[in-house]
């Protein structure tokens, strides 16, 4: 880190740091682009975690999150900016793609204008929305911004600021061309797997652009947050994504762990470790039925629907919930695991490798899945990295992202697994990673299952936290491998009891602003298969 | 067998006796336009609940239990509901076209099903190009699909109106070319010759080879024809919600989703007609006593087994396969299917000239 | 279970008697019973679905609960061909209109259900700057289905006792239309102008 630390100060002598679980630079924004520059370029930084817009009271600015894909080395910088009238930043979307949707979406939370980013519209609210949210001095008023009934307009109209010799211009111009057909999708319909829309403008079959909007399922959970004691925000992690809600709150738990200093029983981690492979598992089993079921074969999704099932009744046993689980709390888990609760796993893991191989008879062997999905939706590893869409679908097209292997948290480290990885990047590699992850499950599960009877008789005691809980001023990042991708939590604290800011980074976000590269030039039909092949959730998309 | 023409001309010299010769057209138009009226209806309820429940069979569920003794009166709540739904009135539409397009639908499907040989000496009408008519008849659909589509002023139905004229367009011709593959090795574009010729055994035997390829092809064709899975691109549920029926509702919508099933039974008749000997029995040369019970089985019920089993098959290919693309699909009609119904079609014409079939 | 073992929300029924009880006409009668008998068993919902209840909609769906048992099999896409808006999850202030719009573009006779927390009164989203609190401030809900999701048995509980309110219906002879109509007019003035 100090090596590090001395190479960032030989590129921008101005930036001071800060030690801590990530090293911190604080830089100044006339810096930033030509050090983000040298740290994508020189020193390797190309893949960017998160970008996280900050109110700070007196200034307003960004965290970045960074990380090396080929060291794992991982630095946070800090850039900031004291005009609260008419804030305005540098962007990066240039050198990391992803923060195309993310400097977005802290552009609509913050009203921060990013110079350079080539379409500065609002992400999650409507056009017409008074005020930025997430900001400090933000007007609740309800007869500021009432349920408005009438039909929004289409948000053609973007704009883009560009610095010239230290000049600002902006300039205005429509996301379409006067010429092209535009359809679109959702937000109410079918194969959008909730209310996403999409706006694409096509030639006969063949899809030309294709523009995300989103926000039809923004709940403010970011803002929810701020108003609530930490064991109250767990809550929210699991109607983000809530087919990883045990990851996500996993996630959130350890973020708030480490923060406190808390030291988790052995037990109680091979316990969480077990509910996040279960739900990984019911999580890829419905992407499976999904996408059976968007390409047509109905069958197949009710097969992977029976799998789940099963998941469910076990989860249920335990934790009470079918969808909700509400088992992590910060400290241990809510309770210890029913009695039967090894036997069930031990037994889904004895059927699972056979059901597999009827999905694969049934549904991947078919010719017409295969012409459907194989080379269709191809994304290179750079584009993949460039736009930080992890999980399987990174791992997909070659990139080794998995949070398990790579920064190991609770017991992975412990335990034996390969990540899977294929390097085809297209629509079919995307479905065979989850189908082999689903395998993986079973492996993980058979070894966590012996790891829990050895650990008999360590019955949990109740979790030894504080009353109120109050974390000390600071922040903190934590992310975990959740069934989409890298799940990140960033909470920053004042030292009160409530957060000062929770950020939520969800993997389906980056996918989503990745969507344009992986369908242009393809079919409408295709559209629907590389969407499914992708497995976004939207909640977790809008948060 | 029974020969239902006994009873169809005792009627008609029954009606001759009290009545004139044009009256007594008239009438019998009127007869069988209702009988014709009322088993359409009631075939495609029970279509319905046919395909509901093998769906239901496959995938492991119970399907309509509670409606009636084993769901038997689901479809009849069904489409008692869609009688009475409100037809929304829409504005910026051709209502013209668009209040004819489902009617133009259900009439091609009627005309085609009107054809179709029921039994022994019933059926409507028998002329020498009853194949022929058919054909022609059932093409009249895609006209219907292609207006509503258009008059519905919405981009989804078009997209899905052009998805369906291009895909029918191109399987007719599948289609028509294995049907005259068959009538080839009939001789005779009649339907009644038609069924009379597989006295002996059915076409699919009689015709082997170029006779199997001939029905794996209708089989494919006829699956697109109807717009059913995995050729449901025109309506394909998760591209275009509904495809060219997006804005219909009420009993316009009803049409179109029974015309969807009587056209899947139209399709298995025809291929029953074609390939299983319509209404024949099953006849094994020199098994007399055999021959003999089969002759037992009333020739409607042939006609109806036949047709609902090669149904069956049509639906099980619907809910296993999934989807293809449109182009995947008008692929495999140009470059493989055409190509090869055209030389099964030489094939066949060798073999009837040297006498090669059983 | 049969319905009539049910021994819960009679007043329902109790409402049906009273009506058939205050004379209507044999025929007409019949006819309503039949009608109500057609909607009630065939209800098609729409496939709208926001968040975490979709998935348990869609749970109930599948093999193990299976929703075609009772009728509801048929899912359509176009909100011409449904019957039943299913609100299956948060409804964001943005998302509003949409749903708004969707509920217009039902074709008569429309049903509303209003499932999950969220839906009812935003749930654990309560207090958001951006979300409904509660769809019955958009539109006339029939059922409420509580829960965080409910569980695909409490769906199918739900959707059944909208299958008993729609049997409370009359379709002819309208036992208390033309009064509803009356007093709308009387209390709105300026629709018996645009009427005229």
């Amino acid at each position: 880190m100090v090596n590090l630390q001395e190479k960032i100060a030989s590129l921008c002598p101005s930036a001071t740091f800060e030690e801590g679980e990530y090293l911190l630079v604080n830089v100044d924004d006339k810096e930033w682009y030509s050090l983000a520059k040298s740290l994508k370029e020189e020193l390797g930084f190309d893949y960017l975690v998160s970008v996280i817009g900050v109110d700070w009271k007196e200034t307003l600015g960004c965290m970045y999150y960074l990380t090396s894909t080929a060291t794992n080395a991982k630095v946070s910088v800090k850039v900031a900016t004291a005009d609260r009238e008419n804030p305005m930043l540098h962007s990066v979307s240039d050198l990391w793609k992803v923060a195309l949707i993310q400097e977005r979406e802290v552009f609509d939370f913050f009203g921060i204008v990013f110079i350079g980013h080539p379409d500065m519209r609002r992400l999650f609210m409507r056009t017409d929305w008074v005020g930025y949210p997430l900001r400090k001095d933000y007007d609740d008023n309800p007869e500021l911004n009432p349920i408005r009934l009438d039909a929004e307009e289409n948000e053609d109209n973007s704009f883009v600021v560009t610095e010239e010799d230290g000049k600002l211009t902006k300039k205005e111009y429509k996301i379409f061309g006067e010429n092209d057909y535009v359809v679109n999708f959702g937000p109410q319909h079918p194969s959008t797997h909730g209310v996403m829309r999409l706006r694409c403008a096509i030639d006969g079959e063949t899809i030309n652009k294709v523009i995300p909007v989103c926000g039809y399922i923004h709940r403010g959970i970011e803002r929810l947050c701020e108003s609530k004691s930490y064991p109250q925000t767990l809550f929210f992690t699991d109607r983000m994504d809530y087919m990883s809600s045990c990851q996500n709150r996993h996630c959130l738990c350890l973020c708030i762990e480490k923060a406190l200093g808390l030291e988790i029983p052995h037990r109680v981690q091979v316990i969480r470790v077990m509910m996040d492979e279960l739900m990984r598992m019911s999580s890829h089993l419905l992407s499976f039925g999904c996408m059976a079921m968007d390409m047509g074969a109905t069958t197949a999704f009710v097969y992977g629907f029976r799998e789940r099932e099963q998941i469910l009744d076990i989860l249920e046993k335990t934790t009470g919930g079918r969808m909700s689980q509400h088992y992590h709390v910060i400290g241990g888990v809510a309770a210890d695991v029913h009695p039967d609760f090894i036997k069930d796993v031990r037994e889904l893991c004895a059927i699972m490798p056979e059901r597999v191989a009827e999905y694969h008879k049934l549904f991947t062997g078919n010719i017409i899945t295969e012409k459907r999905t194989q080379g269709v939706g191809v994304v290179s590893k750079e584009d993949v990295i460039s736009y930080a869409t992890s999980g399987p679908n990174g791992r997909a097209s070659g990139w080794a992202c998995d949070v398990r292997k790579r920064t190991p948290y609770a017991v992975y480290d412990e335990l034996k697994f390969d990540e899977i990885v294929y390097t085809e990047g297209d629509s079919f590699a995307r479905y065979m990673v989850r189908m082999d992850e689903v395998m993986q499950c079973v492996s993980l599960l058979e070894q966590l299952c012996d790891m829990l009877e050895k650990e008999e008789g360590n019955e949990i005691a109740a979790p030894k936290v504080p009353k109120m809980i109050k974390l000390p001023a600071g922040h903190w990042f934590q992310e975990v491998e959740a069934s989409r991708g890298t799940f990140g939590v960033y909470i920053e604290s004042d030292g009160g009891k409530n957060p000062y800011r929770m950020h939520f980074s969800s993997p389906c976000l980056n996918h989503v602003g990745a969507i344009d590269t992986y369908c242009a030039g393809y079919k409408i039909a295709d559209l629907i298969t590389i969407s499914a092949s992708m497995d976004y959730v939207i909640p977790d998309i809008d948060r | 067998m029974f020969d239902f023409s006994i009873a169809t001309s005792w009627l008609h010299n029954f009606l001759l006796s009290f009545m004139p010769g044009w009256l007594t057209t008239t009438v019998e138009c009127v007869l069988i336009g209702v009988a014709l009226l009322l088993v359409y209806a009631l075939l495609a309820l029970f279509y319905i609940i046919y395909e509901r429940k093998l769906c239901a069979w496959f995938q492991c569920r119970l399907g309509p239990m509670r409606v009636g003794p084993w769901g038997a009166l689901q479809v009849f709540a069904d489409m008692f509901k869609i009688l009475i739904k409100e037809l929304i009135r829409l504005e910026n539409i051709d209502r013209f076209l668009f209040a004819l397009a489902p009617y133009l639908v259900i009439i091609a499907s009627m005309l085609t099903f009107a054809c179709l040989p029921w039994g022994n000496g019933l059926q409507v009408i028998d002329f020498n190009i009853g194949v022929f008519f058919m054909i022609a008849a059932s093409s009249i659909g895609v006209l219907g699909i292609l207006l509503a589509g258009w008059s519905s002023n919405n981009k989804y139905t078009l997209i899905g109106a052009m998805r369906s004229g291009a895909q029918m367009v191109s399987y007719e011709l599948s289609i028509g070319l294995s049907i005259l593959t068959m009538v080839v090795l009939a001789g005779t574009m009649s339907i009644t010759g038609l069924v009379e010729a597989q006295a002996d055994g059915w076409f699919l035997f009689k015709g082997h080879i170029p006779a199997f390829i001939a029905f794996v092809i209708y089989l494919i064709a006829a699956n697109a024809e109807t717009n059913r899975g995995p050729f449901d691109m025109p309506e394909a549920e998760h591209e275009l919600t509904a495809g060219y029926h997006t804005e219909y509702s009420g009993i316009h919508f009803g049409f179109f989703y029974l015309a969807e099933y009587l056209n899947l039974f139209v399709v298995s008749g025809i291929a029953s007609l074609l390939f299983l000997g319509g209404w024949m029995p099953l006849h094994v040369p020199g098994w007399e006593g055999f021959n003999a019970v089969m002759d037992y089985i009333p020739s409607v019920v042939w006609f109806l087994g036949k047709a609902f089993f090669i149904s069956f098959l049509l639906i099980w290919f619907r809910w296993s396969f999934p989807r293809v693309r449109i182009d995947q699909m008008l692929k495999l009609e140009w470059k493989y299917l055409m190509p090869i119904g055209l030389f099964n079609l030489i094939l066949m014409t060798i073999i009837v000239m040297y006498d090669l079939h059983f | 279970m049969k319905r009539e073992d049910w021994k819960d929300n009679e007043y329902i029924d109790q409402l049906v008697e009273e009506l058939n009880a205050s004379g209507a006409n044999v025929v007409v009668g019949t006819l309503d019973k039949l009608i109500n008998w057609s909607r009630a068993n065939s209800l098609w919902p729409l496939c709208f679905g926001t968040s975490c209840c979709a998935i348990e909609f869609m749970h109930a769906a599948a093999a193990r609960h299976d929703m075609a048992r009772f009728g509801f099999e048929v899912l359509r896409n176009s909100p011409r061909q449904a019957d039943l808006l299913m609100i299956n999850g948060t409804i964001t202030y943005r998302m509003a209109p949409v749903l708004m719009r969707l509920y217009e573009q039902l074709a008569e006779p429309k049903y509303v259900i209003a499932t999950g927390a969220c839906t009812i009164s935003g749930g654990p989203f309560i207090g958001s700057h951006c979300v409904v609190q509660g769809v019955d401030q958009l539109l006339p809900v029939d059922v409420y289905i509580p829960g965080c999701p409910p569980r695909p048995e409490a769906m199918f509980y739900g959707m059944m006792q909208l299958q008993r309110k729609i049997n409370a219906q009359k379709f002819f002879g309208g036992a208390n239309r033309k009064e509803k109509l009356k007093d709308f007019l009387a209390k709105h003035p300026e629709e018996v102008e645009a009427m005229k």
